[in-house]
């Protein structure tokens, strides 16, 4: 096939794309079919150029966001892109180059540069051949509904939100996102997978003079979950939050609202990477095997769980394994990728990242075990303690106790005798998260979970004992 | 890339826009990593396509597309008005723009090495040398190098005639040593954490920082810390070396100046701002020696927040921030000019790729230097702690109360810097701290630090900053908060 034809082949699928629906709706990705071309075109190309080994990893994402501040929608964005990413392994030595341009010759231009740069390094004694053909467990998480919304349909959604807002005198601010992304990995050796999602997301927060409160949700089907009644949970939070009193900083019983379990736990995710273990870096290093958690936590990484996202393979095409991480407080086992993995005469759990890269592997698909205890029932069992929706601006302070430091934010309660009597303003914490992890008093029902520090994992609500805020604010 | 600009253009005006502007951006990349003596990251990648944005029924609306044909920009071009109608079901006010006028121009930044003409070969084995020197002093457990090169080019456009190219080269590079010895684990990086230092440059920076012979320095210090003392919890004088203080402007002035989050555009997301609208030129921001600018111009210097124009066609301009101590500018857009009395734009929409809408982001937000010789700062200071190098920052989401830790102090006794300490950290409200400044270093020790990893907006974007520092003396700071259990 002459470059000029095929450049105009895949220019006028994407044509066809473009064209097929009403403007507004936006385009829609390739197929299957049509991303395989691609990869089969890199792949040609690169066994024509005699290169040992070629891995082609092409994605497309059609997204779109609609979002509001002030009652009032102020941006509002749409984007369609495809990129080829591009691995060469020749000698011993490897590199990856990726391009957003689908025509021969820009991914001619891709694998030679590829081979190029690799070619400029030192040999890899280590480095591993590429994988073959592997079988995966099928996941469907891809979802016409959420394919199909349109910014109109986001700009009702959103218009009733702000109605809500206005009607109650507050100002509301937020996102509602949806979008999908279909993606093919395929190599030399026979490799081929592939894995489409869809995705929808709706974020909002009020305000009521300058008390404010949050609410989140992320899922593969928008029908999943219900952005006027995340609304009115926000609204409803945020008269709660008015007139916050100033309590001293000290040690709390907390009560974490799901986002907030996950904006903290969630900083573990890369502790659990055996290459980070093995650099000396993880908070896990010579702690394996040890109890390192209360006895009532567990955790494993399910990629298969029903409120998990993303494909069931890692960046090097292996098929991702559910692993038990922490079993009743004990750390049992890493996730590996297959360099780790033969670093530690061990199996890999398909938890690689694409390669080359020096960080290794990282499990995605954190579920922390949850209990059976309602939020209710946690306020109702606490004497005197501090509801928490939400946490701000986590960062790491010490690595091996995994002292983290942050803010509350959007809603924190004080409660007393069993009930919430009011609102607190807000606190900074300094907390280690193996401390925390032992102090576990009670667990609710794990969930999917969104925040803004980690990305979506399953976790529960935690009720905890003296959780450590080191400073006041006024505010 | 001007046909593609003039017919999006086009088909927006056919289908209703009252203005739109449209930005074609090329990025090329190469990121190099090493660890521990072997290359980790070696890549590069390349992404091309078309942005457009409109303002239909008054309001806004935006699409992006990476089909690069003119039936591929027409339908972007058409999408964009769409969503445009779509956000005017959920609008308050018509979108009003600040007057601008419209340029014609062709810019391009300083790089007088391009780093994409350099062999990768020397790029690699610099960064390896540099590995293996860290990695032979005793104790250093990891060692990692990096390198990142950019070239964006952007073509401008807009409906009220206004074609303006740009074309920035950005380099970046730094170095860390980690070490994990009795149940701790100390790093120390050069010449910044978090990838080092970054200019609007080319390879010329790479051989300007000398990574080679600071190399053991680095790992030497990282093993010390086990053996230093820990900071001391209690409240005395902070010295901040201008890493560290590029930071603490980033965080407690760059941040609440911008207009987006005072006007509480950012509220879901990056938060809202203390600096209402109220405290415009009335706010006392810092003592009275504390000058800061908001500048973009090359004048200033070459740093991640220098352009000629910025993303919505504006001039790169300086606009006062803090002028003696007086709290007096906003980073501000076309469309909040008018909320704080401009008549025009200062000049701050930037967007991160093709792909994203512009918006309000730092330029170069620089303290301007004092007078103070670094020696004599030192020598003048009776009881202190000199802290470099930062480890972990957090701010609260109106940027007022913060918590710094830095990878590295000193205790300075009798104006002499005595010892090392370890597990160093800090934490105040924004105004007290500027407010207890009493003493900045001279031009001589002024260096505009680039921030490459300042995050912003849903989706989120990537951006650049610029911080011009030299180091600085603050009083009665609180230390050790991090660290403890009180």
């Amino acid at each position: 096939m002459s470059p000029a034809k095929t450049k105009r082949t895949i220019e006028n699928l994407r044509q066809k794309n473009v064209t097929s629906r009403g403007p507004s709706a936006g385009p829609q990705v390739r197929s299957e079919r049509e991303l395989r071309a691609i990869a089969d075109r890199v792949l040609r190309l690169a066994k024509s150029r005699r290169i040992p080994e070629t891995e082609v990893h092409v994605e497309e994402i059609v997204s779109a966001l609609t979002r509001f501040a002030g009652n009032a929608i102020h941006q509002h964005v749409a984007e369609q892109g495809i990129t080829v990413s591009v691995r060469t392994v020749a000698d011993g030595r490897t590199a990856r180059v990726t391009t957003n341009r689908v025509d021969e010759d820009s991914l001619c231009a891709a694998l030679e540069d590829s081979r190029s740069l690799a070619a400029s390094q030192p040999k890899d004694p280590q480095l591993l051949p590429m994988l073959s053909s592997q079988k995966y467990r099928r996941v469907n998480r891809y979802i016409p509904v959420t394919a199909s919304l349109s910014a109109e349909d986001r700009a009702r959604a959103v218009k009733r939100v702000c109605d809500l807002a206005d009607k109650r005198g507050q100002v509301s601010a937020g996102i509602f996102e949806s979008g999908q992304a279909h993606s093919l990995l395929a190599n030399s050796r026979g490799l081929l997978a592939g894995y489409r999602q869809t995705q929808a997301e709706f974020s909002v927060t009020f305000q009521q003079g300058s008390a404010a409160s949050w609410a989140k949700a992320n899922d593969a089907d928008v029908r999943n979950f219900d952005p006027q009644k995340l609304a009115r949970i926000a609204s409803d939070k945020a008269i709660r939050a008015q007139n916050p009193v100033e309590l001293p900083a000290g040690h709390y019983s907390v009560i974490l609202e799901p986002a907030a379990v996950l904006d903290l736990v969630g900083f573990l995710f890369y502790d659990f990477a055996a290459t980070a273990v093995e650099d000396k870096r993880s908070c896990f290093a010579g702690r394996m095997g040890k109890r390192v958690f209360g006895k009532n936590i567990s955790i494993r990484d399910d990629a298969y769980h029903p409120g998990q996202l993303g494909a069931p393979f890692d960046g090097e095409g292996g098929p991702r394994q559910r692993v038990s991480l922490v079993d009743k407080g004990a750390l049992r086992n890493l996730v590996y990728s297959r360099r780790s993995a033969k670093v530690a005469g061990t199996k890999p759990t398909g938890h690689g990242f694409a390669l080359p890269n020096e960080y290794g592997e990282a499990p995605m698909n954190l579920v922390v075990e949850g209990g059976t205890s309602s939020i209710e029932e946690m306020i109702a069992s606490t004497d005197r303690g501090l509801l928490v929706t939400r946490l701000w601006y986590i960062r790491e302070v010490e690595p091996y106790e995994k002292i983290m430091t942050g803010m509350t934010r959007d809603g924190l309660f004080l409660v007393e005798r069993g009930e919430v009597t009011g609102s607190v303003r807000n606190f900074r914490f300094n907390q280690s998260v193996l401390e925390m992890l032992k102090n576990v008093e009670l667990l609710g029902e794990t969930r999917r979970s969104s925040g803004e520090e980690a990305f979506e994992m399953v976790v529960p609500p935690m009720k905890i004992g003296n959780f450590h805020f080191s400073e006041a604010t006024k505010f | 890339m001007w046909d593609y600009c003039g017919h999006s253009l086009d088909v927006a005006r056919l289908r209703g826009a009252t203005y739109a502007d449209v930005r074609v951006m090329h990025l090329r990349q190469r990121d190099l990593t090493t660890k521990n003596g072997k290359v980790g990251t070696l890549g590069q990648s390349e992404s091309i396509g078309l942005g457009i944005r409109v303002v239909v029924h008054g309001a806004w609306g935006f699409a992006s597309t990476d089909l690069l044909t003119r039936e591929g920009v027409a339908a972007c071009a058409a999408q964009a008005v769409a969503i445009g109608k779509a956000s005017a079901l959920a609008k308050k006010e018509n979108v009003r723009l600040a007057p601008e006028g419209s340029y014609v121009d062709s810019w391009q930044g300083p790089c007088r090495k391009d780093p994409f003409e350099i062999p990768v070969e020397s790029q690699i084995a610099l960064l390896l040398a540099v590995d293996e020197c860290m990695r032979k002093v005793k104790g250093v457990t990891l060692s990692e190098t990096d390198m990142q090169f950019r070239k964006v080019d952007s073509w401008f456009a807009s409906t009220e005639g206004s074609k303006i190219h740009q074309r920035r080269v950005i380099s970046g590079c730094g170095i860390g040593a980690t070490s994990f010895r009795d149940d701790a684990i100390q790093k120390r990086s050069y010449p910044n954490s978090f990838g080092g230092q970054y200019m609007l440059a080319g390879y010329e920076l790479i051989e300007s920082l000398d990574l080679l012979g600071n190399a053991p320095r680095v790992a030497e210090e990282v093993v010390a810390l086990h053996s230093a003392a820990a900071c001391p919890q209690k409240t005395g004088t902070l010295i901040l070396g201008g890493s560290q203080l590029g930071l603490q402007i980033h965080e407690s002035v760059g941040h609440p100046i911008e207009l987006d989050r005072v006007l509480g555009q950012e509220a879901n997301f990056a938060g809202t701002s203390f600096l209402t609208l109220d405290k415009l030129n009335v706010l006392w921001y810092g003592s009275p020696i504390v000058n800061v600018v908001a500048d973009a111009r090359i004048v200033h210097g070459p740093s991640l927040g220098t352009f000629a124009y910025d993303d919505e066609g504006v001039p790169a301009q300086c606009t006062d921030i803090i002028k003696n101590g007086e709290f007096r500018g906003y980073l501000s857009s076309r469309e909040t000019a008018h909320l704080v009395g401009l008549n025009r734009s200062g000049g701050t929409m930037r967007t991160e790729s093709w792909n994203r809408l512009p918006m309000i982001r730092m330029t170069n937000v620089s303290l301007l230097p004092g007078e103070w010789n670094f020696d004599n700062l030192i020598a003048d200071t009776q009881d202190g702690i000199l802290m470099d190098t930062n480890r972990s920052w957090s701010i609260d989401d109106r940027r007022y109360q913060f918590q710094f830790s830095t990878e590295i102090a000193w205790e300075i006794k009798g104006g002499k810097i005595v010892r090392m300490l370890k597990n160093p950290s800090y934490s105040g409200i924004t105004t007290e701290f500027w407010n207890s400044c009493d003493a900045i270093c001279d031009a001589k020790h002024w260096t505009l630090w680039g921030t490459p990893n300042c995050g912003k907006g849903q989706p989120m974007q990537t951006m650049g900053t610029g911080h011009g520092t030299s180091p600085a003396r603050f009083r009665n700071i609180k230390f050790g908060a991090a660290f403890s259990d009180e």
